[in-house]
């Protein structure tokens, strides 16, 4: 008997699939055979000797109740389920279409919400959950210092730490460089990676085209002049050409061969630092002109890391690292001090951004999860208000017969239908946002980009999440549905009015209204500071000038000739027509981003250990008309010349900050002294003003400038000055760079268009805040909407019989909506007293971030304004339409 | 009860079947005969009956339904399991006191 039945199930489970799509054939089917059957019994009646009326009478009555029969016929037949459903479909629809201003409200704010954590998770995802495309990422650790987050590490300690330890599979070792790289036609800039040559091997990664170099590749400095492309490298910049394994090409003047190109998705193990390829750690000479190899105390390889052996703990690779750091302490105790280690996970450069990125992303997680249940909270209430409106129908259908599970799953059926319309528009979004995001790139500098392109898991939680938020805000009419009597609601019994009461629902929307004035306000203030940050005094003038830079050892200069070039540029450079001055810096402040910071000692120091330091000071080389080309101005003393050269003293020009902080004023630094940390001993002979160099936020830095030819470096950015358009001027420098050198690569731009990268944190700021915003003002808008509206169909009768009695329309509405407005008025008042204190918080992100500033407050003003008048609208409109002879009729 | 009717008497209409199990059951099943036509549709789905239209007595078209081949083979084994289970019941009701001990 068994084995038959599924299939026999299956059987008839296809015959309802069918016969459900040829349902109208069916019908009429069944009417025929009816008709045959009772034609016949009619017949036999008569034969019978009934009369003909009475035979055909008693045919029917034994065939009995045919509309019952035809139900049954038909939940026999077809699929019942899914009949219902789409017939709740097509009435959810008809719903929906009849009140826009409810749909389109309601699927903007579960759009909205759906989305946030669509993107917040797809972030999430990318950078967190599964930031490394590595076999066995989970065991992969990297080692950072065991004081601080930071992972630097000098190479000899790498070498120690690769070959003492017992716990790891294998360590690899990597540095980022910049590169100039010709192919034999433009030559470029290239960031890259400096790896040890056993990194891929570490990373137990496979080519994807040609080979990868090994450990055995390496013997000594530059002996492997190899480099890998990463896959999307290849793919830009090769066009795919499969041909490029063994070609060579020049890295900074010296050949080097490439050996193959990485797999594709795999950009190092930084998430959002992109390298042209990877090139061993012992050509360190010929990529970045120093060998700091056999230097214990030059910790300047980014990040050393590897696989954990099977069945270890971190616990215990920790301790093992411990204890050859304790080893290093003792035997180098000039250069290694203080050796701990912790491990911590490579991608987000270990805990430097991991630990605050992950509690970043918690946050907003958690924060865009609450945004969700809110928004669901709301339309919950808006739903439930529809609910009450259509109180009279559900008892007309309850009263027909219809089943209390059947009128919840026509409600439900609504709710999911717009939570799904609302996800899928989400999703969209978020896919357009993420897609934007992954492809931007902020800094033009870095190959620093996002990828945070949703995968499957995305959809998953985005449908889920659309799901649970149908359920949940579909459920909360429920009670009403359950509870509803339809004899009492047709007989139209007096429904009371709870007043003056504060329910959970308006303390929950006051919150929320109070959150949304507190968003509007921050970003408000942010984007005021945002505009004011771009006319603060940086100490140096970053309109109408232009700024080249190039790293002259790209080109293979070095010393001597390093200068001779610099000296040329800045010559060649001034009799551009039109350029008023050129100056030459080897870090322009605000631009790179980095800058060097130099420990200073005062003139009596002679232990030149950092924590003797007596300030820690930016270093800036410059040539002598640098502060006439930057607009620095110059408080004191006298500027450099071209004699300030290797054969005459040393000497410095510090701004005001480095006087107090090392000579207690500026009248006793001029003509002072103070050392650096290898004991030179320069002379201040100017007095700069103080300036930003690193961040708009900063305090007032310690800065010392050296002329250039007593601080040489590779490094040069040209400042030019001018009236000139940006874009002629850039070629014409373009051009005359080409006759220098052509082959050295130059990049080029304004530099207050350069200051971007500093703006970066308060523009995100400003972003970050403004869609919070937006979204905090979409689920008021909802909450407000859902309290008025409800409020104004729970006392519809109340409201006709008082315009009935000749209330005027100003009483009707403040009858109506009075509550709803006076909570969000109270709700908007929290929120901008709550703002002001937030924005001293704001102050550390976006430079002179102030509230107290009457545009920011006349804004918040109008912006909660809009906000009640939007939210209102309709609530109102539905208040003043009604038709008191109309309403008391239906009663 | 609708196959073994079928099996008798061949293919046969709505009407027929209900005039049929009528008859057969002594008119103690005077259920409302509509009920039947669901139970039709369903053994038609499972595939132990099939229904073709044909013209009546009166030669008004109407639907014939008739045993497949699989119904024939439900058909058996039902009548087994249905003789079985009488049988066993026939027992306990014949099994008196002392044919126990």
């Amino acid at each position: 008997m068994k084995s038959p039945k599924c299939p026999r199930w299956m059987q008839r489970f296809f015959a309802r699939l069918s016969s459900f799509a040829t349902r109208r054939a069916q019908d009429d089917r069944l009417e025929e055979e009816i008709e045959e059957h009772i034609a016949l019994q009619t017949a036999e009646n008569l034969r019978a000797g009934l009369a003909p009326v009475e035979a055909r009478r008693q045919a029917i009555l034994k065939f009995g109740a045919v509309e019952a029969m035809k139900e049954d016929y038909r939940a026999e037949r077809g699929l019942l389920f899914f009949e219902n459903f789409l017939r709740d479909l097509r009435f959810a629809l008809r719903m929906l279409r009849k009140s826009p201003g409810f749909t389109i409200v309601a699927i903007a704010t579960l759009a909205m919400a759906i989305g946030a954590n669509a993107v917040v998770f797809s972030v999430l995802n990318a950078l967190i959950l599964h930031p490394l495309h590595i076999p066995q990422a989970e065991s992969f650790y990297a080692i950072q210092h065991g004081n601080e987050p930071s992972s630097h590490q000098s190479y000899p300690d790498y070498l120690d730490l690769r070959d003492r330890n017992r716990t790891f599979d294998d360590i690899a070792a990597y540095d980022a460089a910049q590169v100039g790289l010709d192919t034999g036609e433009n030559p470029s800039r290239v960031w890259i990676i400096l790896a040890s040559a056993n990194y891929f091997d570490v990373l137990r990664l496979q080519p994807f085209l040609g080979r990868f170099f090994h450990a055995s590749d390496e013997r000594g400095p530059n002996s492997a002049p190899y480099i890998v492309l990463s896959y999307a490298y290849w793919h830009t910049h090769f066009q795919d050409d499969r041909g490029v394994v063994g070609r060579v090409v020049q890295v900074n003047k010296h050949p080097f061969t490439i050996l193959g190109v990485a797999p594709p998705g795999f950009n190092g193990t930084l998430v959002f630092f992109n390298p042209g390829f990877f090139v061993p750690l012992v050509d360190q000479e010929q990529v970045e002109g120093v060998n700091d190899l056999d230097a214990r105390g030059h910790r300047f390889i980014f990040m050393t890391m590897g696989h954990l052996k099977p069945g270890i703990t971190p616990a215990q690779a920790t301790a093992d690292l411990n204890s050859i750091g304790s080893y290093l302490e003792k035997t180098y105790p000039k250069d290694d001090d203080q050796r701990t280690f912790a491990l911590a996970r490579p991608s987000l450069y270990g805990d430097y951004l991991g630990k605050p990125v992950r509690a970043f992303m918690t946050g907003l997680m958690l924060l865009s999860a609450l945004i969700l249940l809110a928004a669901c909270a709301n339309l919950g209430s808006l739903f439930g208000a529809r609910a009450a409106d259509r109180s009279r129908e559900v008892a007309l259908r309850l009263a027909l017969g219809a089943s209390r599970s059947r009128i919840l799953r026509q409600l439900f059926t609504e709710a999911l239908l717009l939570s799904l319309l609302g996800g899928a528009l989400g999703l969209w979004g978020s896919f357009v946002l993420l897609g934007a995001l992954s492809n931007w790139q902020p800094f033009s500098r870095w190959p620093i980009q996002l990828p945070v392109n949703p995968d499957a898991n995305v959809y998953g939680v985005a449908l889920l999440l659309a799901l649970a938020s149908g359920f949940l805000f579909g459920a909360v009419p429920m009670r009403q549905v359950l509870h509803t009597n339809p004899y009492e609601i047709i007989k139209g019994a007096p429904r009371s009015v709870v007043r003056g009461r504060i329910t959970i629902r308006e303390v929950a929307l006051v919150v929320q209204i109070a959150i949304c004035a507190l968003l509007v306000t921050s970003s408000i203030v942010a984007v005021r500071g945002l505009l004011r940050s771009l006319h603060t005094d940086f100490g140096f003038d970053p309109n109408n000038s232009v700024l080249a830079d190039t790293d002259l050892s790209m080109s293979g200069y070095s010393d001597d000739r390093a200068l001779q070039m610099q000296k040329r540029m800045v010559d060649t450079m001034a009799t551009i027509p039109g350029v008023q001055s050129v100056g030459l810096i080897d870090w322009a402040p605000l631009v790179s981003g980095g800058g060097i910071d130099s420990m200073v000692f005062t003139d009596a120091a002679t232990d030149f250990r950092s924590a003797n330091a007596a300030a820690a000071s930016f270093m800036f080389g410059i040539s002598p008309e640098y502060f006439q080309a930057a607009r620095t101005t110059l408080l004191a003393g006298r500027t450099f010349t071209w004699h300030d050269d290797q054969n005459s003293p040393r000497v410095a020009v510090i701004n005001q900050e480095f006087a107090r902080r090392l000579f207690s004023s500026p009248a006793n630094a001029l003509g002072g002294y103070f050392k650096r940390p290898d004991g030179t001993r320069l002379q201040v002979v100017g007095i700069v003003e103080n300036g930003k160099y690193h961040s708009l936020t900063e305090d007032p830095q310690p800065a010392m400038f050296l002329p250039f030819l007593q601080s040489p470096s590779t490094q040069t950015y040209l400042v030019l000055r001018s009236d000139r358009d940006p874009a002629q001027l850039a070629a014409a420098v373009r051009g005359a760079m080409r006759i220098l050198d052509p082959s050295l690569p130059v990049y080029m731009g304004p530099w207050n268009q350069e200051l971007a990268t500093t703006l970066f944190a308060s523009r995100i700021a400003a972003i970050t805040l403004g869609v919070m915003g937006a979204i905090g003002a979409m689920l008021s808008i909802t909450g407000i909407f859902g309290l008025a509206a409800y409020s104004v169909s729970k006392r519809l009768r109340e409201l006709g019989i008082r315009m009935a009695l000749g209330a005027q329309r100003k009483e009707v509405l403040q009858a109506a909506l009075g509550r709803a407005l006076k909570l969000l008025a109270v709700g908007s008042a929290a929120g901008l007293l709550l703002g002001i204190l937030a924005s001293r918080v704001l102050a550390s992100v976006v430079y002179q971030a102030t509230p107290r500033d009457p545009v920011v407050l006349t804004g918040v003003v109008a912006a909660m304004l809009v906000l009640g008048i939007v939210a209102t609208w309709i609530p109102a409109r539905r208040a003043l339409s009604i038709d008191p002879a109309i309403l008391m009729r239906e009663d | 009860m609708v196959l073994k009717t079928l099996d008798v008497l061949g293919p046969l209409h709505g009407y027929g079947i209900a005039r049929r199990i009528e008859q057969i059951s002594g008119d103690l099943l005077a259920v409302n005969q509509g009920t039947l036509y669901p139970v039709l549709l369903k053994l038609e789905q499972e595939g132990v009956i099939a229904s073709e239209w044909g013209a009546s007595e009166n030669n008004r078209r109407a639907r014939f339904y008739r045993l497949t081949r699989e119904g024939r083979k439900q058909l058996q084994v039902e009548t087994l399991d249905w003789q079985q289970t009488a049988a066993m019941i026939q027992r306990f009701f014949a099994a008196k006191a002392e044919d126990l001990s």
